[in-house]
């Protein structure tokens, strides 16, 4: 070899090695294993956070760090005049990535968004039970099955949604995670193959990252998409270590080995934040912790006496003891994230004195009632049981002797919203989509009195509006009603708010572009690493 | 012998089906239903309910379901996993080698240096290293494992920086598995580097999971030991003019692993247990955490599989010590 042919040699192999050594690779330590990578079926943030959010698209998406929707696969879209359709027109030139075991030949058109979400909607479809066992929860609960009757083509890259009655709060449904949409033309090759449970294992969509391989709870790899149609993202690479245990996390971020980690032990988050290899970015989750009374039993159906009960109620030490620090004290059964919270609400007022008179004002005399305390920790609540022993403290320093009652979860969410439900539950809620329905409609309409309206309160100029703004297609307007609704919620008080988590993300000082969700999802976009 | 395992082999069938039916009552004496817990806050419909329960065949009465159960295992049909959908054998299989390279490197570490321990505490009986030794055994004993995880975590992770703080290998091997065991999978790779990192990861859930047994096979070794060092015919051995190594290690210590070797058998289903929360504090991805998860979620047809394939290996591993007799001790050599 001639010196000029060697140093020429030597020059592009040290640049690529160079290159190489540079790639970058972003490691999310994931909380848990998904349960599989075809998001339909599932509910878990989890199960998202590893499918939906880093290997697929929805039509619309949400806008980073935002509850506002924005296009995303579908350019746009609109609703009918008589509200019977909503017409989705797709982004052309949409790649599906390309993987060791499906190359696409075709983009994005029309037939992938009708096959992704016929396939939750007709029981006659292929698709529809193609793993033992499977269900479409969110396809049903958001009332998708029971709202669409037809997705029609009606050009390649024009659908349209046809509605079996007038309903706005479906196109909330459209950016959730079971909207992702999926290739046909890769599903027509694993049913002619006759392995359709690879939909569930080897991801194929058109999202920011490319599924590369999974370690059955171990790992998770993803390689940027190059051609992805918002622009290929800064890292390379994506590496999720699935880590269980939050102080193993901790320790895991503490030792570089991850860059950003969920759900931090609330009880370290001030170690955390004093580290200067770390920050710590912090966020009110898009969740409501309450406490339920049974609106139909006396003497709860007065609400003189719930406001008695919730002024009684020492807030803030609540919130202090129970969140030490990851959470803020709740006024609306929305939280402060979404675009309809009204933040005009009265604070809430502890008088244990003006309590104990109001009671007293309202013939009520020994009262003896229960509280339950639900025995798992969630999000809106990481300890029940304390909580409602604070509670039972505050209510007996006004006369009101509460015992406090806890069952096995499942039993627990079954019995809790039976009619004659006797006590008062602890429970919350974690929004599903940013429609302020998701929480008013589904956790304070008459429609969910027995089930998920734990208060089993149905007041008619509530619902009313909860009702009229489903069908309103004018933003503004809703955005009226469910602040007045807001207000009679606070008048009536059913519920005692007690609060909305604090969501903290604690990662590597050098991760830049990160962006929290409001809405709890973990997404890498424009994410960079120095 | 041949008989003798052919009876022992017979005998694990009735076993096996016994083990059958707890696995199968088991879950079910568990409060909660699988279909409410699966659908958390947002409930669901009386309709959809019935629906979900018919479709996983859960609205047939229990004697149904068993015998259904049994059909399919006797056609090697585990059932699916409610959660993931997957069959039951295929995620299992899935995570099992990683639960045995871990075992196995465990029972190892503590039958190696427990015997060790034992014979040289039983021999210098009394001496500050007797003491020692069993004192730290018995701490050892009674370490909280979790505890012990996080503290070895802390010093030797997150301070010293020996050793990684959890996983199988170093994030930036990537290489196709062949055997799911990650030592030989990382020699075969020929990733250079790739080897160190996986037995680096193995030093702390190693040494966690060996703990315990460790302690009770030192206790053990020592106590048989003992018993053996006052016989008679050791006596003898010794007037005879044997080394002291001769008399230790031929005759004392091969009388002695009777008991030692039955400790180490048993020790291996205890370890299962300690593996469930070895694996959850060192995100080691075996059938621990499976099993946790599955029973959280009623996942019964996990629990239930999970809990025959766990059982039949520590049946399979308590017949090889079984025969393990015959080797250690020619007076017990089945005929």
């Amino acid at each position: 070899m001639k010196p000029i042919q060697l140093f020429t040699t030597t020059a592009l192999l040290t640049l690529g090695l160079a290159a190489a050594a540079q790639a970058q690779t972003l490691v999310y330590c994931l909380e848990g294993s998904p349960e599989g990578f075809d998001p339909a079926p599932y509910t878990a943030g989890t199960t998202f956070d590893a499918s939906s959010h880093a290997v697929y698209d929805q039509l619309i998406t949400f806008a980073p760090g935002s509850t506002d929707t924005v296009p995303a696969l579908a350019e746009s879209w609109e609703v009918a005049e008589d509200g019977m359709s909503i017409t989705f027109h797709l982004r052309e030139g949409v790649q599906f990535q390309t993987t060791s075991y499906f190359t696409p030949t075709r983009e994005m058109n029309a037939d992938d968004v009708i096959f992704s979400f016929m396939r939750q909607i007709d029981k006659d479809h292929p698709w529809y039970a193609y793993a033992p066992g499977i269900a479409w929860e969110y396809a049903d609960s958001t009332g998708m099955t029971s709202g669409v009757s037809e997705i029609v083509r009606v050009d390649d890259h024009t659908v349209r949604f046809e509605l079996t009655r007038p309903d706005v709060t479906l196109l909330s449904a459209i950016p959730m995670d079971f909207g992702s949409i999926l290739s046909k033309e890769y599903a027509d090759q694993l049913e002619a193959a006759g392995t359709m449970e690879r939909l569930n294992t080897h991801p194929v969509g058109t999202g920011p990252f490319t599924f590369l391989d999974y370690q059955q709870d171990a790992v998770i790899r993803y390689e940027t998409f190059q051609d992805y149609w918002n622009g290929a993202q800064p890292i390379d690479n994506l590496v999720m270590s699935i880590t269980i245990d939050p102080g193993v996390r901790q320790q895991k971020l503490i030792a570089g080995e991850c860059d950003i980690i969920p759900y931090p032990n609330p009880s370290d988050i001030a170690s955390l934040q004093d580290n200067s290899d770390l920050t710590v970015m912090q966020q009110e989750g898009f969740n409501v912790g309450y406490l339920a009374y049974n609106t139909q039993q006396p003497p709860f159906d007065n609400p003189a006496v719930r406001r008695a009960l919730n002024m009684a109620i020492n807030q803030d030490a609540i919130v202090e003891a129970v969140f030490q620090g990851t959470g803020r004290a709740a006024v609306s059964p929305l939280p402060p994230t979404s675009w309809a919270f009204n933040a005009d609400l009265p604070a809430h007022v502890y008088d244990p004195e003006a309590a104990r008179a109001a009671l007293e004002a309202e013939g009520v005399a020994g009262l003896s009632m229960k509280i339950w305390a639900m025995p798992v920790q969630r999000p809106y609540n990481p300890n029940a049981r304390r909580m409602a022993e604070m509670i039972q403290a505050d209510f007996a320093a006004v006369g009101v002797e509460a015992e406090i009652v806890s069952m096995e979860w499942g039993e627990y969410l079954a019995q809790s919203g039976a009619i004659d439900r006797d006590g008062a539950v602890l429970l919350g809620w974690t929004g599903d989509n940013a429609d302020p329905d998701n929480f008013l409609g589904v956790l304070l309409g008459c429609d969910g009195v027995g089930s998920n309206n734990r208060a089993q309160w149905c007041d008619e100029s509530f619902d009313s509006l909860i009702q009229e703004a489903r069908v309103t297609a004018d933003e503004a307007a809703r955005l009226e009603m469910y602040r007045e609704a807001q207000e009679i919620f606070a008048d009536q008080a059913p519920w005692f708010t007690v609060a909305n988590s604090i969501v903290t993300m604690p990662m590597r000082a050098n991760v830049h572009g990160y962006v929290q969700d409001p809405l709890g999802m973990h997404r890498f976009l424009g994410v960079t690493k120095d | 012998m041949l008989r003798f395992t052919l009876n022992r082999l017979l005998l694990m069938i009735p076993t096996f089906v016994g083990l059958t039916l707890i696995a199968f009552v088991f879950i079910r004496l568990l409060p909660g239903d699988p279909v409410l817990l699966l659908a958390g806050e947002r409930g669901m419909s009386p309709e959809r309910h019935a629906e979900l329960m018919a479709q996983f065949g859960f609205d047939q009465p229990y004697w149904r379901q068993y015998l259904d159960y049994l059909a399919g295992l006797v056609q090697g049909d585990f059932g699916s996993s409610f959660s993931t959908k997957r069959p039951v054998i295929e995620e299992f299989m899935a995570r099992f080698p990683a639960t045995l390279e871990l075992s196995i490197c465990a029972i190892v570490l503590a039958s190696v240096l427990g015997i060790i321990a034992g014979i040289v505490a039983a021999v210098r009986r009394g001496s500050w290293f007797d003491q020692l030794t069993m004192g730290t055994a018995l701490v050892g004993y009674s370490m909280p494992i979790f505890w012990w995880a996080l503290l070895l975590i802390i010093l030797f992770s997150s301070m010293l920086g020996w050793t990684p703080v959890s996983g199988r290998i170093g994030l930036m091997y990537f290489f196709p598995r062949q055997t799911g065991f990650m030592l030989i999978d990382s020699l075969l790779s020929g990733e250079r580097g790739a080897f160190t990192s996986a037995v680096r990861h193995l030093i702390l859930p190693t040494v966690v999971l060996a703990t315990i047994p460790l302690a009770v096979i030192a206790r053990q070794t020592r106590s048989a030991m003992l018993e053996v060092l006052g016989e008679v015919y050791m006596m003898t051995a010794r007037s005879k003019g044997l080394s002291p190594v001769r008399v230790v290690g031929l005759h004392a210590l091969r009388n002695a692993l009777i008991p030692v070797v039955t400790t180490i058998g048993l020790q291996v289903s205890v370890m299962m247990g300690g593996a469930i929360l070895t694996e959850t504090i060192f995100s080691w991805p075996g059938i621990g955490k499976w099993m946790i998860d599955a029973i959280t979620r009623r996942d019964y047809q996990v629990v239930q599989g999970g809990l025959l394939l766990i059982a039949l290996f520590v049946m399979i591993v308590n017949l090889g010590v079984d025969l393990l007799y015959g080797l250690v001790n020619p007076r017990v050599r089945h005929d």
